[in-house]
């Protein structure tokens, strides 16, 4: 190895340790910023890097950089751009669409090396056929994926789930037909390119074929498991491409991806093989009450409600995905921050189902200056709730039905806020609709709770200027 | 050499789980974006495999390659700075 190589391979090694302790740095707010800035110096010194190493050899040709060049600097203003105008509550929707890109980017890298003239298709170690096959495969399961999810929750595809009939047998057959072709790749030669293209075909093909019957609602479970997808794909074409820091910053994000699955679907209490078969989870049912459950429902007037909020001693927000899909995000910072003037204690109570993707309530609480040390979680907040005077409840359903305590319904044993133990309940929401469990929640028929039939952000407007009228 | 692979490909992971159980969930978009824009790094990859193509249809897989990749790395780590910023209320103040 020249002194050249040996460098290279050292300058590598040190930004996949950077990698490591940027994603570390993420564990506080107050460092995180400097630990994804980090990951993005070292992702320049490396793509640097890997350009001068190009240069070094001399092996690529101008077709190549030209190519090169122009899909990097297009690509580059196209995410620049996208990621500069979106808006907070767009987010979900646009990391899914990165993520897309990042899969079809690694399935590419598969496809381009069995166009590679210079390597004969007989001589290939099967690893490395193994690994173009994974890549592809996984690669545009997640491009196209990952597009129908970001479609979903842009609302440019229904957020309901689509039925495709016959969806079983037609993942199993492209299963089949992926598995059949790998086999011609691996044993005949020559037929390489053609195998390849049409495992990505029924890659695709699967992608669209899982992804439609999934509701709006499981989502971020699903955005989080295809981000671990591309994660595993971009190792893969690691393994191809013989360059290790490709595998470790693929594991990394590998790993990410099925740690926030994992804590998404616990926190939905649902086994994550439910949510891939899919076929419920809207988020945004709105079927009518059964019939018993109306008449003991009390309804507040929203002024009636601001006198009740002012006059506390201590308020718990708990702002749901109603909140999120009515961006009221200021709405409530400006009403908790008039509280907060008043003299009243305020926190918000947040789920980590909240919102659109896992932790995204805090992202849109913080866009609009709520101070961090009011969000709390599920644990830290649950023991305040019998101390406090009035629970707030903003277009949050399952994740605050007491139901969840007692076994024998669809929400037994989720992980819940204790709203119904504080002192009293306000809930603003449109209509007695159901969660995307489907079940009554008898928080809304408790004895201390009255509800507000409100849009999020007009209800919390009305409160606000309820609040306002009984500023000394 | 597959072995030395996989030995890299599985240390990567259980460092990434040690690192990340231990994000806490308010931060959870922000690492899982921070997390999409590392996965940009297949743009590195996409360089070292156009040092190997030759043809019309291997330039144009290049290029579309190289766009897909770079959307993915700059786009990636400038959402996750612009939402780190909001958990950042001196960034805020400055900007």
């Amino acid at each position: 190895m020249s002194a050249f190589d040996s460098t290279v391979q050292l300058v590598l090694l040190a930004c996949a340790a950077l990698f490591v302790v940027g994603l570390h740095l993420m564990n506080a707010p107050s460092t995180a910023r400097r630990g994804n800035r980090l990951s993005a110096a070292a992702m320049t010194v490396l793509l640097v890097l890997t350009a001068l190493t190009l240069v070094h050899e001399q092996q690529i040709t101008v077709g190549a950089v030209v190519a090169l060049t122009a899909g990097t600097l297009g690509g580059g203003v196209a995410g620049w751009f996208a990621a500069r105008r979106v808006a907070m509550t767009a987010m979900p929707q646009l990391v899914s669409l990165f993520n897309a890109v990042g899969g079809g980017a690694a399935a590419l890298i598969s496809l381009g090396e069995a166009l590679n003239p210079a390597t004969d298709p007989d001589r290939r170690p099967v690893q490395t056929a193994v690994s173009m096959i994974l890549g592809m495969a996984i690669g545009g399961l997640t491009l196209s994926g990952s597009l129908v999810a970001s479609g979903k929750l842009a609302g440019t595809l229904p957020g309901r789930p689509i039925a495709v009939p016959g969806r079983s047998w037609a993942a199993g057959l492209l299963g089949l037909v992926v598995l059949g072709l790998a086999a011609v790749l691996l044993t005949a030669a020559g037929a390489e390119v053609a195998a390849l293209s049409g495992i990505g075909l029924a890659a695709l093909l699967s992608g669209v074929v899982l992804t439609l019957p999934i509701g709006g609602a499981d989502m971020p479970v699903v955005v989080s498991l295809l981000n671990a997808c591309t994660g595993t794909a971009v190792a893969m074409a690691g393994f191809v491409l013989r360059a290790g820091v490709l595998i470790i910053a693929g594991a990394l994000v590998g790993a990410a991806g099925a740690i926030l699955t994992k804590l998404m679907a616990d926190a939905m209490n649902r086994s994550l093989a439910a949510i891939v078969a899919g076929g419920y989870g809207t988020g945004d049912v709105a079927v009518p009450a059964a019939a018993g459950g109306t008449a003991a429902v009390r309804e507040i007037a929203a002024a009636d409600a601001a006198l009740q909020l002012a006059y506390a001693r201590k308020v718990v927000i708990v702002p749901g995905y109603g909140l999120a899909a009515a961006q009221a995000q200021h709405e409530v910072v400006a009403l908790a921050r008039a509280l907060g003037e008043r003299g009243v204690e305020v926190g918000y109570g947040i789920h980590p189902v909240a919102g659109r993707m896992p932790g995204h309530m805090n992202v849109l609480l913080a866009e609009a200056d709520a101070p961090y040390q009011q969000l709390l979680d599920l644990d830290e907040i649950n023991p305040q709730f019998p101390a406090t005077d009035v629970a707030l409840v903003v277009g949050a359903n399952d994740v605050t039905n007491p139901a969840a305590r007692r076994p024998g319904n669809s929400v037994s044993g989720m992980p819940i806020l204790d709203v119904d133990r504080s002192r009293s309940v306000i809930v603003i929401k449109r209509s007695l609709g159901h969660g995307y469990a489907g079940i009554d929640n008898e928080l809304y028929t408790g004895r201390t709770t009255a509800m507000l039939f409100a849009d999020a952000k007009k209800g919390l407007a009305a409160l606000l200027a309820g609040v306002r009228e009984y500023a000394t | 050499m597959l072995l030395a692979d996989l030995t890299v490909f599985v240390l990567g992971l259980l460092v990434g789980f040690e690192v990340i159980t231990k994000v806490p969930a308010t931060l959870h978009t922000p690492l899982m974006s921070g997390a999409n824009a590392i996965h940009g790094i297949v743009l590195a990859g996409v360089m070292l495999m156009a040092a190997a193509v030759s043809t019309a249809t291997g330039y144009a897989v290049v290029l579309v390659a190289a766009a897909f990749a770079a959307m993915n790395v700059v786009g990636g780590y400038v959402v996750t700075d612009r939402m780190l910023t909001m958990f950042d209320p001196g960034a805020r103040a400055r900007s």
